[in-house]
C-alpha cells in the first residue's frame, strides 16, 4: 500500500459534470502511482474513454427513459478518492443486530474497504476476502483474468465510470469444493457531511463445485446526498451454488445504482433475491449470463415503495446455451406518488434448445399518483423452449378479502394480510431462515408503517439521533 | 425423431405466391423523386384545394427534419426516398360512368384476385372500393349506400363533393407529424377510401377496399378516413396484392377512424402484399400507421389482421379510448416465413373511465424469418376501473427463425386491472405424430394445427375473408414445414 | 391381415422387442397383456410407424410389407391406434380435425370427399352408436377432456374411421367402470367380421368386456405365452411372476 495521505476529496463539479468528472480522472486516476499496474491503467483509460462516448444516462435512451436521474445528478458530489484511516476502529460505527445471525462482515465506508485485521484474509479452507484494490496487487493474475470480462461490451457510461473511477470494494475467491459455511455479508456504509458519489467496485469469484452465502446490504446514515453507482461482478465455475440478497433500506437522500452480472458456467445455480423497502431512487441491474448448459437463475426481487421514491429493477437473463433454466419474479406494491420500472428481458440464443424461461412482475397501485411501468420482453431465437412472461397491475383481491372477513377479521388486518400474502411469495424464497424471519419482521413492520431507519437488519449506527422515517401506507387507501 | 422431424423442417417445396402477376395497363406517373414539386405535381393532377396542398408542404417539410425510426426489430438497407415514383394511376381517358367503361385489363387484374367488381358481387354483400397502385379505380355500390345517407367513396372524391368532411377529420387521429411515415404518407398520399355512417344508420352491407401495386418502382400512399357519427355501425375489410418483383417497394398507409358516442367501427385486414421470394428477395416493405379513436361515451372500435406478406411489415393499429366506457379490440395473426420481418402490434390508450381493451395476438414465425409482437398499454390517471387484457402467444416452427414480444404497460390509474400473458412454443412432436396417425400429411397437419392456434383470432372476421384467411395462412406456411 | 415376423424395435440402441411374431386374422380380437416396461406401447408404435424406432424383421399388412410406409401412410392402409395418453391440440374442433382426416384417408383410396351432410349425418350415427354428448364434436381436440372423455374419444374417432386394425393402447387405463364399460362396448358395436382390434391392457379388468379370441403375454420383448382368453384369467391369479418363474 502507499504511503498515507490526506483524505483527499475532489468536488464535482454538477454544472459541467462531464468535465468535471475528467479534470479528477485525469488527476487522480490517469497515471498515479498507488495503482500503477499497465493492466488497471489501460483498463481504466479505455473505460473513461467510453464513458465519454456513451456520457450519463439521458430520458432519451430507451433503457433510461422512466428514470430520470437528472435531478441527482444535478448537485455537486465529493468523491472520496483515497481510503480512510486504515486504524479506524469499524466496530465503533456500526455492529449487525439480525438476532441469531452470524456473519463474515465485509463492511466499505465511503466505497473503501474497511477492517481491523487487515486488507485481506485468508481461512483455512482457502477463502480469501477483503479489499478489491488490495486483491488486484496481491493477487494480480487472478483478478486481472476476471476483471471486467462479465461487462461485454456494456453501452452504459455509468458502467465505464465506474471502471474508469473505482476506488475500492470488496474481494470474495472461494476455492474449488469449498461450501462456505457463514454467510458473507456486505455491508456499504456511508459516514460523511458532504454530499458523495461512490465508485465501488466488487468482486466475487467461486470455484467449481463450491457454495457462498451472500448478504449485501446498502445502507446509508448521511447528512448530505449520496449517490452510489455500484458495479460487482460476480463469476460462478461449474456446479457451483450462490446465494445471493440485497437488502435496501436507504433514506430519501440518496441515489443507489447497482449493477450486478453474473457469469454463470455448467450446471451453478444462482438465486438471486433484491428486497427494496425505501430509497429515493434505487436502480437494480442484474446481468445474468447463462454460458454453461444445466445452469440455473433464479431471480427475485420485492419493492415496497412511497412517498416520491422510486425503484427501478431491470433483469437481462441471456441464454446463450441450451438446457438451461430461468425464473424471475417480481412484486411491487406502490403509495402515494412512488413509481416503479420492471423491464425483464430474456434473450434466448440460436441453438439454445430445449430452454425453460419464465418470468413474472406483478404491482398493486395503492393511489392515483403512483406510476408502474413494466415491460417484460421476450426475445427468442430457438424454438424448442418453454418461455412466458405474466405482468399484472390492479389491486388486492375483492373474494380474497370477503372470505377472510366474514371469518370475522377486520377490514384493515384483512389488507395486511392480503399485502403480506403478496409480499410472501418473494421473501419465501430466501433460503437463509434468520434472514427470512428478519426479513419477514421487516415486511410487516414496513406494511404497518413501524420500520424505521435504524431498526434494520445490520446497523446500529453512530448517529443516534433517531431518523424514524413515517413509511406507513394508508390503509384507507387500498 | 428430433433429426427427422428437422428434415422436415428443412424440406422446401416452392409454393408461389399466386398473386404475382403483373397487369400491363396504361399508366401516367410522376416523375421519379421526391421534392416541393412532386407534391404540387400530386396536387395538381388531382386538382385539389389550396388547404390541402398546405397540409402536404407541411407535412413534407416537416419530414425533412426527420430520421428513420430504427426502434423495431427490423433491418433493412437504407431506403432511398429519391428513387421512388410517388405517383402512378391508369391512365384515364374521360370520367368513367359505368363499370362497363372500366379498362378491361383492369377489371381481368380484379377477376384474378377473385375481387369481382361487377354486381354479382350485390350476392355477397360486399361493397368494394378497388385502389390500384395510387388510385381508386372504381367503388361499388355508392349508389345503394347512397340510400341509407352512406358516403364510401375514394378519397379523392371525398376531397372534390365532402371538403368539409375531410377538413375535419383529416389528421385528426394521426397527425401528419405522428411519425415519420406519416408524414411521408401526409406529403404525397394519392388515394385511398373514405366512408362516413350518418347518426344512428348501420352500414347494411360490408364495405370493402382492395388495395394492389401494379407499376414498378412505385410507392402506394394511400389513406383511409372512416367516421361512424352517433350510434352507427359499419365493417370494413381491408385486402391487399402486389406483384412479385426483385426489388423492394414502399408502402406507407394512413388509417384513421373516428366513432363518435354509441358507434362501432368494425375494421379487418388480410394483408397479403408479396412478401419477397424465398431467398428475401424484393417483396413490400410496408409501414402503415393505424389508428382510431372512440370519441364519444360506449363507442367501440376493433381491429383484426392477419399479415402474412410483405417482406417488412411495421404496423401498430391503435386505439385512443377517450369516451367513457369505449372498448378497444386488437386480434392480430402474424405469419412470417422465409426472410420475412414483422414487428406489430398495438397500442390501447385509456383515457376514459371504465374503459376497455382486449389484445390477442398470435405471431408465427417459420424459415429465417422474425416476428415481434410491440404493443403499448397505458392508463391515464383518470382512467378509473380501465380494464386491459392482453395474450400474445408466439409459434416457431424452425430453428432459424425469431419470435420476440416488446409490451409495454404503464398505469397510473389504481382502480384499473391490467394483465398481460404470453408464451413460447412450437408445434409438438406429439401433436404432429397424433394428426399423422390419422392419416394426415404433415404439411396438412401443420396447417391444422396453425388454424387451430389462430382460431381465436380468425374468429372476429367476417364470414368472406374468415375462409380466405383460413388458406391463406397455410399457403403462407407451405414449405415451411415439410 | 397383420403378421409380425421376427420384429427387433430399438430406440436410441436400447432395444426393446427382442423378437415378436404374431398373427392376426380378419373378425379376431388379440389381447397382448404383460407388465410395465415390456415393450407394449413399443410394439403398437412399431405397428403404427411413429418415427425414431429402429424396426428390423417384417410386420405384413394385408399382404404388404408397411414397414417402409409412413404413419400417415398405414393410418390410410386402415391401422389405427387408440393412444394411451391423446395430446391436446387446442383450436383445432374435433369435428374438422376428423373430417380432414377421413378426406386425406378416402382420397388414399381414391374416393371423393365426404360431402357436409354426409359427415354431419356420419357423425350422428356414431354418436348414438356410442351414445355420446352432443356437444362433443365442437370441442377442440382433447382440450381440457377429463380422461374419461380422451379415451372415449379416441373410441368415436375409431368409429368414425372405420378402420380395418385397431390397436388400442391401454384404453383403460385412468377409466373408472362406467367409462370402462362405455368404451367396451363401443369397442364391441364396432366389431365386424372384416377387421381386427389388438387390446393392450396391463390388467384381466378390460377383458371381462371386450372379449379376445387370443391373449398373448409379452415379457421382456418377447410373447413367452399364448393362449385363449383362460390365460388371461390364469395369469390374473397367479401374477406375472407365475411366467417368469417358469421361463
Amino acid at each position: 500500500m502507499a504511503e498515507k495521505r490526506d483524505l483527499v476529496m475532489d468536488v464535482i463539479n454538477a454544472t459541467n459534470l462531464v468535465q468535471s468528472f475528467s479534470e479528477v480522472f485525469k488527476q487522480q486516476f490517469e497515471n498515479t502511482a498507488e495503482d500503477a499496474s499497465p493492466f488497471f491503467q489501460n483498463e481504466r483509460k479505455k473505460a473513461f474513454q467510453n464513458f465519454e462516448k456513451y456520457g450519463f444516462p439521458q430520458k432519451n435512451m430507451e433503457n433510461w427513459r422512466n428514470t430520470d436521474l437528472s435531478k441527482a445528478l444535478s448537485e455537486n458530489y465529493t468523491l472520496f478518492t483515497s481510503q480512510p484511516d486504515p486504524k479506524l476502529d469499524i466496530d465503533t460505527i456500526f455492529k449487525c443486530n439480525v438476532p441469531h445471525f452470524e456473519t463474515l462482515l465485509l463492511s466499505t465506508l465511503n466505497g473503501w474497504y474497511v477492517s481491523n485485521h487487515g486488507a485481506l484474509q485468508t481461512l483455512d479452507n482457502g477463502v480469501v476476502y477483503g479489499s478489491m484494490r488490495a486483491a488486484a496487487k496481491e493477487y494480480a493474475p487472478l483478478v486481472e483474468k476476471y476483471f471486467r470480462t462479465a461487462l461485454n461490451d456494456s453501452k452504459e457510461g455509468l458502467i465505464h465510470l465506474n471502471t474508469a473511477m473505482m476506488q475500492d470494494g470488496i474481494f470474495i475467491y472461494v476455492p474449488a469444493n469449498v461450501s462456505v459455511d457463514k454467510t458473507f455479508q456486505m455491508v456499504s456504509l456511508i459516514n460523511t457531511q458532504e454530499n458523495v458519489f461512490l465508485n465501488q467496485r466488487n468482486l466475487i469469484i467461486l470455484g467449481e463445485n463450491s457454495h457462498l452465502r451472500l448478504a449485501q446490504c446498502d445502507e446509508s446514515i448521511n447528512n448530505g446526498t449520496t449517490f452510489i453507482n455500484s458495479v460487482t461482478e460476480i463469476f460462478m465455475d461449474k456446479s457451483s451454488t450462490l446465494d445471493h440478497y440485497k437488502l435496501q433500506n436507504k433514506d430519501d437522500k440518496t441515489t443507489l445504482i447497482n449493477s450486478t452480472y453474473f457469469v454463470q458456467q455448467q450446471g451453478s445455480v444462482l438465486n438471486t433475491n433484491a428486497i427494496t423497502l425505501n430509497g429515493a431512487l434505487v436502480r437494480n441491474y442484474s446481468n445474468v449470463q447463462l454460458l454453461g448448459s444445466h445452469s440455473e437463475a433464479n431471480v427475485y426481487g420485492l419493492y415496497l415503495m412511497d412517498k416520491e421514491q422510486h425503484v427501478d429493477n431491470q433483469v437481462f437473463i441471456h441464454h446463450a446455451v441450451p438446457e438451461c433454466q430461468s425464473n424471475e419474479l417480481f412484486k411491487g406494491v406502490l403509495d402515494d406518488q412512488a413509481s416503479a420500472v420492471f423491464n425483464g428481458h430474456i434473450l434466448v440464443a440460436r441453438d439454445a434448445q430445449q430452454t425453460n424461461a419464465y418470468q413474472t412482475n406483478r404491482n398493486i397501485l395503492l393511489t392515483d399518483k403512483a406510476i408502474i411501468d413494466t415491460k417484460p420482453f421476450l426475445e427468442i431465437y430457438a424454438d424448442d423452449v418453454k418461455c412466458s412472461h405474466g405482468a399484472t397491475i390492479g389491486q388486492l383481491d375483492a373474494e380474497a378479502m370477503f372470505y377472510i372477513r366474514s371469518r370475522g377479521i377486520s377490514e384493515a388486518s384483512a389488507k395486511i394480510m392480503l399485502m403480506y400474502a403478496f409480499a410472501a411469495e418473494v421473501l419465501n424464497k430466501i433460503s437463509i431462515e434468520e434472514l427470512r424471519t428478519r426479513m419477514d419482521d421487516m415486511v410487516k413492520k414496513r406494511l404497518r408503517g413501524e420500520l424505521s431507519n435504524c431498526e434494520q437488519c445490520v446497523l446500529n449506527c453512530s448517529n443516534k439521533e433517531n431518523k424514524k422515517i413515517n413509511f406507513a401506507i394508508d390503509m384507507s387507501k387500498i | 425423431m428430433e433429426k427427422q422431424q428437422d428434415n422436415i423442417l428443412d424440406q422446401v417445396t416452392n409454393s408461389d405466391y399466386k398473386y404475382g402477376f403483373y397487369t400491363d395497363i396504361e399508366m401516367e406517373t410522376a416523375p421519379v423523386g421526391l421534392s416541393e414539386d412532386t407534391i404540387k405535381y400530386i396536387s395538381k393532377k388531382k386538382n385539389e384545394p389550396e388547404w390541402l396542398l398546405a397540409f402536404r408542404l407541411n407535412a413534407y417539410r416537416y419530414w425533412l427534419t426527420l430520421e428513420e425510426p430504427t426502434w423495431a426489430h427490423l433491418h433493412h438497407p437504407p431506403i432511398n426516398y429519391q428513387d421512388i415514383i410517388y405517383y402512378a394511376a391508369p391512365k384515364k381517358k374521360k370520367e368513367l360512368q359505368s363499370l362497363d367503361e372500366v379498362d378491361p385489363e383492369l377489371l381481368n387484374t380484379f377477376n384474378k384476385l377473385g375481387i369481382s367488381l361487377e354486381e354479382q358481387k350485390k350476392l355477397t354483400g360486399v361493397a368494394v372500393d378497388a385502389v390500384i397502385d395510387s388510385v381508386s379505380v372504381k367503388t361499388t355500390f355508392s349508389d345503394t349506400l347512397a340510400k341509407h345517407g352512406i358516403i364510401f367513396c375514394s378519397f379523392s372524391e371525398a376531397v372534390q363533393n365532402h371538403p368539409e368532411l375531410v377538413k375535419q377529420y383529416m389528421g385528426s387521429v394521426v397527425p401528419s407529424n405522428d411519425n415519420y411515415f406519416a408524414a411521408l404518407n401526409s406529403a404525397v398520399f394519392s388515394d385511398g377510401s373514405f366512408c362516413y355512417i350518418p347518426k344512428g344508420v348501420r352500414c347494411p352491407i360490408e364495405l370493402s377496399t382492395y388495395f394492389r401495386i401494379n407499376a414498378a418502382n412505385t410507392g402506394q400512399f394511400e389513406r383511409t378516413l372512416i367516421i361512424a357519427d352517433e350510434e352507427a355501425y359499419v365493417s370494413y375489410m381491408e385486402g391487399c396484392t402486389a406483384p412479385m418483383r426483385d426489388e423492394n417497394q414502399l408502402h406507407a398507409a394512413i388509417v384513421e377512424i373516428v366513432a363518435m358516442k354509441d358507434a362501432e367501427v368494425k375494421y379487418s385486414t388480410v394483408q397479403n402484399w408479396y412478401p419477397g421470394n424465398k431467398n428475401g428477395e424484393g417483396g413490400i416493405y410496408n409501414f402503415v400507421t393505424k389508428r382510431g379513436i372512440c370519441k364519444g361515451n360506449n363507442a367501440k372500435i376493433s381491429w383484426t389482421q392477419v399479415e402474412t406478406g410483405s417482406a417488412i411489415t411495421w404496423k401498430y393499429p391503435s386505439v385512443v379510448l377517450m369516451g367513457d366506457n369505449s372498448i378497444g379490440e386488437f386480434y392480430s395473426v402474424a405469419v412470417t416465413n422465409n426472410y420475412q420481418q414483422a414487428d406489430t402490434g398495438t397500442k390501447m390508450i385509456h383515457i376514459g373511465k371504465n374503459t376497455k381493451s382486449t389484445i390477442v395476438s398470435k405471431g408465427i414465425s417459420a424459415g429465417f424469418s422474425n416476428n415481434s409482437y410491440r404493443g403499448l398499454v397505458k392508463v391515464i390517471k383518470r382512467a378509473e376501473n380501465a380494464r386491459n387484457f392482453s395474450q400474445c402467444d408466439s409459434l416457431l416452427l424452425g430453428d432459424k427463425c425469431g419470435a420476440h414480444t416488446y409490451p409495454y404497460i404503464k398505469t397510473g390509474n389504481s382502480s384499473s386491472i391490467v394483465e398481460h400473458e404470453a408464451t413460447t412454443s412450437k408445434i409438438s412432436d406429439d401433436q404432429l405424430f397424433y394428426c399423422k396417425q390419422r392419416g394426415i400429411d404433415t404439411e396438412k397437419a401443420v396447417g391444422l394445427i396453425v388454424n387451430g392456434y389462430a382460431k381465436e383470432v380468425l374468429q372476429h372476421l367476417p364470414m368472406e375473408f374468415a375462409v380466405e384467411a383460413q388458406k391463406l395462412l397455410s399457403i403462407s406456411l407451405e414449405g415451411s414445414v415439410g | 391381415m397383420l403378421s409380425i415376423r421376427n420384429l427387433k424395435v430399438s430406440i436410441k440402441g436400447k432395444e426393446i422387442l427382442k423378437d415378436v411374431n404374431l398373427e392376426v386374422k380378419e373378425g379376431e380380437v388379440h389381447a397382448i397383456m404383460g407388465p410395465n416396461g415390456t415393450g407394449k406401447s413399443t410394439l403398437s408404435y412399431a405397428i403404427s410407424g411413429r418415427e425414431g424406432y429402429d424396426v428390423e424383421g417384417q410386420i405384413i399388412f394385408k399382404g404388404k410389407n408397411i414397414l417402409d410406409l409412413s404413419v400417415e401412410e398405414r393410418a390410410c392402409e386402415g391401422i389405427f391406434l387408440g393412444f394411451q395418453y391423446p395430446v391436446e391440440i387446442p383450436g383445432v374442433s374435433i369435428s374438422n380435425f376428423l373430417r380432414t382426416a377421413m378426406n386425406e384417408q378416402r382420397k388414399y383410396r381414391g374416393l371423393d370427399p365426404i360431402s357436409g351432410q354426409e359427415f354431419l349425418a356420419k357423425m350422428e350415427e356414431k354418436k348414438k352408436l356410442l351414445d355420446l354428448p352432443e356437444k362433443l364434436a365442437g370441442r377442440s381436440v382433447n382440450e381440457g377432456f377429463s380422461g374419461g372423455e380422451k379415451k372415449k374419444n379416441e373410441i368415436f374417432q375409431m368409429a368414425m374411421l372405420e378402420p380395418t386394425l385397431s390397436i388400442l393402447d391401454e384404453t383403460d387405463s385412468g377409466l373408472d367402470i362406467d367409462a370402462l364399460r362405455v368404451v367396451a362396448t363401443g369397442v364391441n358395436k364396432l366389431r365386424r367380421p372384416d377387421n381386427a382390434t389388438i387390446v393392450i391392457t396391463h390388467y384381466q379388468r378390460l377383458l371381462d368386456y371386450i372379449v379376445p379370441d387370443f391373449v398373448h403375454v409379452l415379457y421382456d420383448g418377447r410373447i413367452v405365452k399364448s393362449g385363449t382368453k383362460e390365460l388371461a384369467l390364469e395369469l390374473e391369479e397367479k401374477g406375472y411372476e407365475w411366467l417368469k418363474n417358469g421361463i
